[in-house]
């Protein structure tokens, strides 16, 4: 099956070692992975900041480059969400366009997800040694139900300890522009989930989405904890985790 | 209305802190008990929401059949256009009737229309006596929650408070400061001349009204003065006493953790011919207050709204900064559909933005409401009515543009990978960046590679 991997602003940018994580595993799934060159941003920015016009633009813009895809997958909740669970209200008065994005809405999965119930991945790659905590992304797992699955993928990795935090469902404080708009509001949020990751005694939290990821790392660094590692989910099952091999 | 420097002092406030995490601890973990205990919770929201939805359909024609049915046993229906009109028509009953001394149980529909203010204005004694409210009252102080108006408050305050007020000897044990309270509460239940309260529901079929309490003090102030005047929204009509059963199933869930409520009081008219008790005359003021224009709107889902207040106390930003920081009488996520539905857009910029999305409320509402869904129409009426600050929005507009070209695309992220990285340093990490001190303010932001996949992954491809 041919599979577009939709990589997300933030691994382009931020994080590109996830993408190539995504790539590995779902070249692992025995998946034909095809990268579309032009790809940017779904459009999530705008569209919760109220600017439906350039969230539509940037919608259509994917829709029409994964249109030759059997299925689009990305290592992002929030992401894939924005595809799956938004994209068709977004085109709510283009009818015209209703169809075909809803056919890419119902073929777009978030990678876990995919990995488990659609590509059926049978050998996990990753190695870690370790105590893991997981923090559940709200997007993944509010709009695409993403929770046992990379639980269940993690679980299979020889030496990885999985301990769970206390309220590993509740939001980091991300929120996107709501860390820049409410800057101390969030990190004060943030500060709630790094307290219960450090009570868990992990030794890595890892988690779905670059957003948490930056919000959750960048909280943690501030307070002074240099040592608790934050690692996409990705980075874990392909075995992408050592930073000097970058 | 200004949410952004008031959440900025709640965060400075620790007692507020203290208070608001053992709140959460608290009304998290018995929702979450009483709804394990229901096999069939979510079948419950299902058919709570299409009650609402019914009643929201049909709410001319309820209301019309509310008021038949519930003048044809005596009551008299007011209908209040706003709130200004709400408490002048209640300031005239309490005239017709001289009225010295009104008794109050628990209505937020009252603090959105400032009974208390007009009444008082008028030389009416008013007199809160859910226990809540009652603290507050003496405090001088709004309800920071719709259900739980006094959760702001530590014991220690209260204590304090009460001797001050009292002049009694300071108490710190709970069950003692519940007694002074009824102490202080129970001769003005005997010598009020009119009580005042909210309704949870009105049933269309029966004219009745009814309200979920804990305390007992809303029955007293329903059945023991001589006028009762029962006050709410026009949204809270449902067609029968089935549906109520059914709301009541998953409101004091959703609310407390309770299955039920302590109480639960039905008003249906007047004291009749051979009733021991009851009021001799009942007025119900049906407010609109923007109710019907948000009926016609895309937000019109959120007056399937039925009070239980889940929506905040699962909110990461009501947990975090409490619901005086939300400026108006609703707080939390449904507060901010309904205030700027209420008191106009332009005046709570802040409140449908100061969310992330995260969807906690969505999932517990008792009738799902998309809140999250409504926040975001709310975000797109602000941009379309030029509303936003002009950097957010030539920010978000250069963001699109760019996005939009993938060549330039590559070429602005590589750039920006580079410089940020180099700022990062050894220890890959951005400790202040300029033009988002929103985000290094309180967060250091994780240095990125320095090359972005699309190099990379085109690098590679060539390789191979």
């Amino acid at each position: 099956m041919k599979v577009g991997l939709l990589v997300t602003c933030l691994v382009d940018m931020m994080r590109p070692r996830i993408g190539f994580a995504a790539l590995k595993l779902l070249e692992a799934a025995g998946c034909e992975v095809v990268v579309p060159e032009t790809q940017t941003c779904c459009g999530q920015p705008g569209y919760n900041s109220g600017d439906r016009r350039a969230a539509q633009a940037l919608a259509l813009k994917l829709v029409r480059e994964f249109a030759g895809c059997d299925y689009v997958v990305a290592p992002s909740g929030s992401c894939a969400g924005m595809v799956r669970a938004h994209y068709p209200e977004l085109f709510h008065e283009f009818p015209e366009h209703l169809a075909e994005v809803q056919r890419l809405a119902s073929r777009t999965y978030e990678l876990t997800d995919f990995l488990v119930n659609v590509a059926k991945l049978k050998e996990v790659p990753g190695k870690f040694s370790g105590t893991i905590t997981y923090h559940d992304s709200c997007a993944g797992l509010r709009e695409l139900g993403v929770q046992g699955q990379p639980r269940g993928l993690l679980a299979r990795i020889p030496g990885l300890k999985l301990t769970e935090m206390k309220e590993a469902q509740s939001c980091c404080g991300f929120g996107g522009t709501f860390s820049i708009k409410y800057g101390d509001l969030s990190a004060a949020i943030a500060d709630k989930k790094c307290n219960h990751i450090q009570a868990s005694g992990a030794d890595a939290v890892v988690l779905g989405d670059l957003g948490c990821m930056m919000n959750i790392e960048g909280r943690l660094r501030r307070r002074g904890d240099g040592k608790t590692r934050v690692l996409h989910v990705a980075e874990v099952l392909a075995g992408m985790t050592d930073e000097s091999r970058e | 209305m200004y949410f952004k420097p008031r959440a900025s002092e709640k965060l400075a406030n620790p007692t507020l802190q203290r208070a608001l995490a053992n709140f959460k601890e608290r009304f998290v973990g018995a929702r979450t008990e009483a709804v394990a205990q229901v096999p069939n919770f979510e079948e419950l929201r299902e058919a709570a929401k299409a009650i609402r939805n019914r009643a929201l359909a049909n709410l001319d024609l309820l209301l019309e059949e509310f008021e038949r049915n519930a003048t044809a046993r005596g009551a008299r229906v007011h209908w209040a256009e706003d709130a200004e009109a709400a408490a002048r028509i209640i300031c005239e009953i309490a005239r017709t009737h001289g009225v010295k001394k009104v008794v109050k149980s628990k209505s937020m529909v009252s603090e959105e229309c400032n009974v208390n203010d007009a009444l008082e204005a008028q030389g009416v004694q008013v007199v809160e006596t859910d226990l809540g409210e009652y603290i507050l009252q003496l405090a001088k102080e709004p309800p920071s929650h719709i259900i739980a108006p006094v959760v702001h408050k530590s014991r220690d305050e209260i204590s304090d408070l009460f001797a001050e007020k009292h002049g009694t000897p300071r108490k710190t044990e709970i069950a003692a400061l519940c007694r002074e309270a009824r102490d202080v509460l129970r001769p003005h239940f005997l010598s009020a001349d009119m009580g005042i309260s909210g309704a949870n529901f009105i049933v269309a079929e029966t004219g009745t009204t009814l309200i979920v309490t804990n305390e007992g003090n809303g029955r007293m102030v329903t059945t023991l003065p001589r006028v009762h005047v029962a006050i709410t929204g026009i949204e809270k009509v449902v067609p029968t006493l089935e549906d109520v059963a059914l709301l009541l199933r998953v409101l004091t869930r959703s609310a407390t953790g309770q299955p039920i409520s302590n109480y639960v009081s039905f008003t249906t008219g007047v004291k009749g011919a051979g009733d021991l008790d009851g009021a001799e005359h009942f007025h119900i003021v049906l407010v609109d207050g923007g109710r019907s224009k948000l009926l016609g709107s895309d937000l019109w889902e959120a007056l399937r709204c039925i009070r239980c207040g889940a929506c905040m106390n699962h909110c990461p930003v009501y947990q975090t900064v409490g619901g005086h920081a939300y400026g108006w009488v609703y707080p939390g996520p449904i507060g901010s559909i309904v205030t700027p539905a209420y008191v106009g857009i332009e005046n709570a910029l802040d409140l449908p933005n100061a969310s992330t999305l995260c969807n906690q409320c969505g999932v517990v509402c008792p009738v799902k409401i998309p809140l999250p869904d409504l926040q975001r129409k709310l975000r797109e009426q602000q941009v379309d009515r030029g509303l936003r600050p002009w950097t957010e929005r030539a920010a978000l507009r250069l963001w699109a543009w760019v996005a939009q070209r993938p060549g330039l695309y590559a070429l602005g992220t590589g750039i920006a990978v580079r410089m940020l990285s180099a700022m990062g340093g050894k220890e890959r990490l951005l400790h202040s960046l300029p033009g988002a001190s929103g985000w290094t303010g309180g967060r250091d932001l994780p240095a990125p590679a320095g090359r972005t996949f699309r190099e990379l992954y085109r690098k590679r491809a060539v390789r191979q």
